[in-house]
């Protein structure tokens, strides 16, 4: 890891203001992102975790250009990325990628595999033809564990948890510097769950990407971060290493997550 | 008498009435869906009992039947194509599948009564929250309206909701997720039922909410006795919240046990496999023992056992129908090699 951070957010805030019931032109302000400031490394998986409602997806929304902030900054590779325009934002889609929780909503399912995985290849000048792309997109499915047989079906012939590994393809294809993954593995049945984070794991190594993991479940969040931020009501209460987090939590918020997860105490040996 | 079927959870149980007669039975429950004119099975004979003041556990992954199974109990499978082909749920005495509409009703409310998963589809969003608590109240016990809404308050205060007094004037939209849950269960318990079936009741819920509702529910059935089927896909849930396990998987009992002796001697692999695919929280694992392929489709089940392309431990033997070893009273597993397989780490 070098010292300059890959991405630095500093004091970011993040207000929705909606019309308020009642009176004409009064506004609600929501303060969803309070305040936040964090730094991921090359080759680093941070987490955010938090409740419904906390600002994680905000925050990875507004790292992606879909939302805009109140204030703050967002340097990535030295340059600030907020307030650009989706012009200016363009080029960074290359480094910035990002995995959604549903996979039956982030695959348009009038393409077939095809068309949705040479789709950023094209649009990002990484292949000159197609049977170029074409080789590259096989290499990548096997990577994902799925035959290249795939490319010219269509969505609703995967399972949910073959649908998240072409997301996953799609992202690793264009060879991103940090990929934002918002509850990537949530909607996922647990023996399929833990396919697809053994692949992701297993990718982020072998390629060295960046990552910010976005979730609601500390234990996956364990699993595949260097560090973790916890965050409560729009604000970070505690960043730090993940040994740290589970095994010397400080804030009583950490505390309280912590002991509301259900458990299962089995034992593999008699 | 006890009843003897080929899967029978739990004969002998910690209830103060062990030998009466279970408060639910459900005798080789099969159910099928009508596709392109053929039927094809969904959920195989499937058996089990439930005593006064228990908790069943069922847990296990999407399609697994689960929740098919307590749609056919609460008889919430007519007029779609999923039907049930054969088998019988005694209930009170009466066999629930054979009754007409009206009989059932008379029983649903008081009888047994249902949580859902998702609490904003499951409410009325056009009526108050007190009005939708009343109107079991009063249909079955043929109260007046005024009882019925001192009865409802009574019910809100019960499931802790805070100023349940203004509350209970509130529509569904107001309230949170987890306050939508309590009135819910509110709804649920306002005719004292026999039987609470819980369908994934905090799958939509944060962390810190499930905890205050599981706990809600656990101390519930403390005061009144509830008998309560609690269906999950997450183990953890099932382990703090449950006396018995029901394991499915493609349709099946594969395990069934008390949550002790379940956790305690993991019988079937897909069991072990489902809790080897929880990443721990109190420890790092490299890479997680995750069960390989995917749960197989309705219409390409596989022959023998059904968890048999996915087992690490499948042997020729695994292609024909795998026999109910009994591990012990009331521990009883659906594997050829439930007796050697049992406590080895996969």
């Amino acid at each position: 890891m070098s010292n300059t951070p890959l991405l630095d957010v500093k004091a970011l805030n993040v207000v929705f203001r909606t019309k308020s019931s009642g009176k004409l032109l009064a506004t609600n302000r929501n303060h969803a992102v309070k305040n936040v400031s964090f730094s991921v490394h090359a080759g680093e998986v941070l987490s955010l975790v938090g409740e419904s409602g906390c600002g994680k997806t905000t925050i990875g929304r507004i790292l992606t250009g879909l939302e805009s902030a109140e204030s703050g900054t967002a340097n990535f590779q030295g340059d600030n990325i907020l307030g650009l325009s989706n012009a200016g934002f363009r080029p960074l889609r290359k480094h910035i990628q990002m995995i959604f929780q549903d996979p039956y909503a982030s695959l348009n399912p009038r393409l077939t595999i095809e068309k949705i995985l040479s789709e950023p290849l094209f649009i990002h000048k990484l292949v000159r033809n197609r049977v170029e792309a074409r080789t590259r997109m096989a290499a990548m499915l096997k990577q994902v564990g799925l035959d290249p047989d795939a490319l010219k079906r269509y969505p609703h012939e995967f399972s949910g948890g073959q649908r998240q590994r072409i997301g996953i393809a799609r992202v690793m294809l264009v060879s991103p510097r940090i990929i934002i993954a918002d509850e990537a593995v949530s909607a996922l049945d647990v023996s399929i769950q833990a396919q697809v984070l053994n692949l992701l794991k297993k990718l982020q190594r072998s390629s060295g990407v960046a990552m910010l993991f976005i979730s609601h479940d500390l234990a996956v969040v364990r699993h595949i971060s260097d560090r973790i931020a916890v965050m409560y009501q729009g604000e970070i209460v505690e960043l730090n290493d993940k040994q740290q987090i589970f095994e010397n939590p400080q804030h009583e918020y950490t505390r309280l997550l912590l002991s509301s997860i259900p458990q299962v105490k089995a034992r593999s040996t008699p | 008498m006890r009843y003897v079927t080929a899967l029978t959870l739990g004969s002998r149980m910690i209830s103060p009435v062990s030998d009466n007669q279970p408060l639910l039975r459900v005798e080789n429950l099969c159910i099928a869906i009508q596709n392109a004119g053929q039927l094809q099975p969904v959920v195989r004979d499937l058996s089990f009992e439930v005593q006064a003041s228990q908790t069943l556990g069922i847990v296990g992954e999407s399609g697994s039947g689960k929740s098919l199974t307590v749609l056919a109990i609460m008889g919430l499978l007519s007029g779609s194509p999923v039907r049930v082909t054969s088998g019988k749920v005694w209930f009170d005495g009466k066999d629930l599948l054979q009754l007409s509409d009206a009989e059932r009703r008379s029983i649903m409310g008081d009888g047994m009564s249902m949580i859902f998963q998702e609490p904003m589809t499951s409410l009325n969003p056009v009526y108050k929250i007190g009005d939708q608590i009343m109107e079991g109240i009063r249909h079955h016990q043929h109260c007046s309206a005024k009882e019925a809404r001192t009865r409802a308050l009574q019910l809100l205060e019960k499931v802790k909701i805070p100023d349940a007094s203004t509350r209970i004037d509130h529509y569904p939209h107001q309230l949170s997720g987890g306050q939508r849950q309590r009135v819910m269960i509110a709804m649920a318990l306002a005719c004292d039922p026999l039987l609470l079936i819980a369908d994934e009741p905090t799958t939509a819920l944060d962390v810190t909410v499930q905890k205050e509702v599981l706990d809600l529910i656990a101390e519930i059935q403390q005061d009144t006795g509830t008998a309560i089927i609690l269906i999950s896909h997450d183990l953890g849930v099932i382990a703090q919240t449950c006396n018995f396990v029901a394991v499915m998987y493609c349709g099946e009992i594969v395990e069934s046990s008390t949550t002790e002796k379940l956790f305690q001697r993991l019988g079937h692999p897909y069991t072990r496999g489902l809790i080897e695919s929880i990443p721990p929280l109190h420890s790092d694992v490299e890479w997680l023992n995750a069960i390989p392929g995917q749960v197989p489709a309705l219409n390409a089940l596989p022959v023998g056992c059904s968890y048999q392309p996915r087992c690490s431990h499948a042997q020729a033997q695994c292609r024909q129908n795998p026999p109910v070893a009994l591990l012990d009273d009331e521990h009883i597993v659906r594997c050829h090699f439930a007796q050697q397989l049992q406590g080895r780490a996969s």
